[in-house]
């Protein structure tokens, strides 16, 4: 009996590696040929702009504080109207692990993920992106989001006429 | 005197032309190899080097060659260098007992294709195949490592283990064909090929070539998994290479004997007689890759089982089974 099964069961699997052997591979030759990633596909990172053309990136530093491997670092600064900017980002994508913790983090949707995954180099000093490799003109996956049209703090519009934002009161017309 | 040399030019002429043919089919044994293996496992397998991987032998030899040849320190000089080609050796020198076709005439005189039709042909092959593993017991040895000396050791069990089914399953062979000579043997097989009449020894022959050439599921002396790469675990560079090529040689030859003692050798229809042989040996080697990328390893004690309590009984009751029905035929 067991030789019957020890038989049967070493045939069994050669049909089964024999099947594998006309079957697709799931590999494919890659620099002839590419695979599409989806559009969520987590590969390098950018900097996007507001549907006004501005830098969104606020310089909050929640994605660098959410960064699991440290690899984001920036100077924030301020420019006359009160509009926070970030003076130099760095991105160190010889450390980054793609884990896309950053851009879950951004509260502006500055940070976001691309699908562009090639961006292997040979001199480790080129994966280091600085703002103006990492600023794109675009605004990615948030096409019309603009942080400061809902943030109540005036340096797009006068404070009180953001989009969920009601007109200051004057509180003078309360008083009984 | 002229007579001589156009023999002794046609001799150097087989032999050179066997060696190439069989390196070349060796070389392309490893590229078929990994490219099935990767087909198995639903991977393109190699496909850099040229047109579908074809250059990839080649870089592979570019890379041995120039590669550094390491001697461990306190390794056994002499037989650490040597030890590569006594296992590559031996495997190449039994492609001379192996005929490819039947008797040409070339230069108004008769040229037998096949280096040499000695009359002890098959014990040859038995003599040479159990030498090769002096390269592997020797290279695991030298190597002083413990990991090489394991391997060096499970390659002689192994060779115990297996030798006697092995000369077992070709003792029926020698009663049908009346013959230790292989051109014999194949000539007996005119009408019908010994796998008909002997299923059961050829299986036994099929298993024990396995485990001759050292290959999954009787790898043991090599068990990467266990081993390191046994005993050649300390080789680098062309001496590697060597125990590499001498593997697929191995194959190459086993392959060729399979089909010349039970699959009728050369015989066949319509196509030329080493086409023939050709085919055989690339079913064989093919069957070779196919089980490699089937099974797994064999546990130690299974293997010694395995050959002592199973093969080795079988096979004796096969020669009992052959020499009555021939007593009874008359």
């Amino acid at each position: 009996m067991t030789v019957i099964k020890g038989i049967t069961g070493t045939l069994l699997g050669m049909w089964t590696t024999w099947k594998h052997i006309f079957g697709r591979p799931v590999t494919i030759r890659y620099p002839e040929e590419k695979r599409i990633p989806s559009p969520r596909f987590r590969a390098r990172i950018v900097l996007t702009r507001d549907p006004d053309g501005e830098e969104r990136c606020v310089a909050c530093y929640l994605c660098s504080a959410a960064c699991p491997v440290d690899c984001i670092s920036m100077q924030s600064a301020e420019r006359d109207n009160g509009r926070r900017y970030p003076s130099w980002f760095r991105i160190n994508f010889s450390r980054c692990i793609f884990c896309g913790m950053c851009a879950e983090a951004c509260p502006t949707m500055a940070i976001q993920m691309t699908p562009d995954y090639e961006i292997c180099n040979r001199d480790i000093m080129n994966l280091v992106y600085e703002k103006e490799d990492l600023l794109i003109d675009g605004c990615g996956k948030a096409p019309t989001y603009n942080y400061y049209h809902h943030a109540g703090i005036g340096v797009t519009q006068p404070r009180g006429t953001a989009a969920e934002e009601n007109p200051p009161v004057d509180r003078r017309t309360l008083l009984p | 005197m002229t007579g001589s040399f156009i023999d002794i030019a046609l001799m150097l002429g087989k032999i050179g032309l066997i060696l190439l043919v069989i390196l070349l089919l060796a070389a392309y044994m490893v590229l078929a190899e990994r490219k099935l293996l990767g087909y198995i496992q639903e991977r393109l397998g190699p496909n850099r080097a040229g047109w579908w991987g074809l250059l990839q032998p080649l870089a592979d030899g570019i890379k041995l060659i120039t590669k550094e040849d390491v001697k461990p320190a306190g390794a056994d000089k002499w037989l650490f260098y040597l030890a590569p080609a006594m296992a590559a050796i031996p495997a190449i020198m039994i492609f001379a007992v192996i005929p490819f076709g039947p008797p040409l005439t070339l230069f108004g005189r008769e040229v037998t294709q096949q280096v040499i039709d000695l009359n002890v042909g098959l014990l040859f092959f038995l003599a040479f195949s159990s030498i090769a593993v002096y390269g592997v017991a020797l290279g695991g040895w030298a190597s002083n490592s413990k990991y090489s000396l394991l391997g060096g050791i499970r390659g002689l069990a192994q060779l115990i283990s297996y030798e006697i089914p092995l000369g077992l399953s070709l003792v029926p062979v020698v009663m049908l064909a009346r013959s230790f000579q292989l051109s014999e043997i194949v000539a007996a097989q005119q009408s019908c090929w010994f796998i008909v009449y002997q299923p059961l020894a050829f299986i036994i022959f099929l298993i024990s070539i396995f485990a001759e050439c050292k290959r999954i599921p009787f790898d043991l002396p090599e068990a990467e998994g266990e081993l390191v790469a046994g005993f050649h675990t300390e080789y680098s560079g062309m001496r590697f290479g060597l125990f590499f090529v001498g593997e697929y040689i191995n194959i190459i030859v086993l392959g060729a004997l399979a089909a010349t003692f039970f699959l009728g050798g050369w015989h066949g229809p319509l196509l030329p007689p080493v086409v023939w042989l050709l085919i055989k040996v690339l079913a064989v080697a093919f069957l070779f890759i196919w089980v490699r990328g089937t099974l797994p390893r064999m546990r130690y004690d299974q293997l010694m089982h395995f050959g002592w309590k199973i093969l080795t009984p079988l096979a004796l009751v096969n020669i009992l089974a052959t020499g009555w029905f021939i007593v009874l035929k008359g």
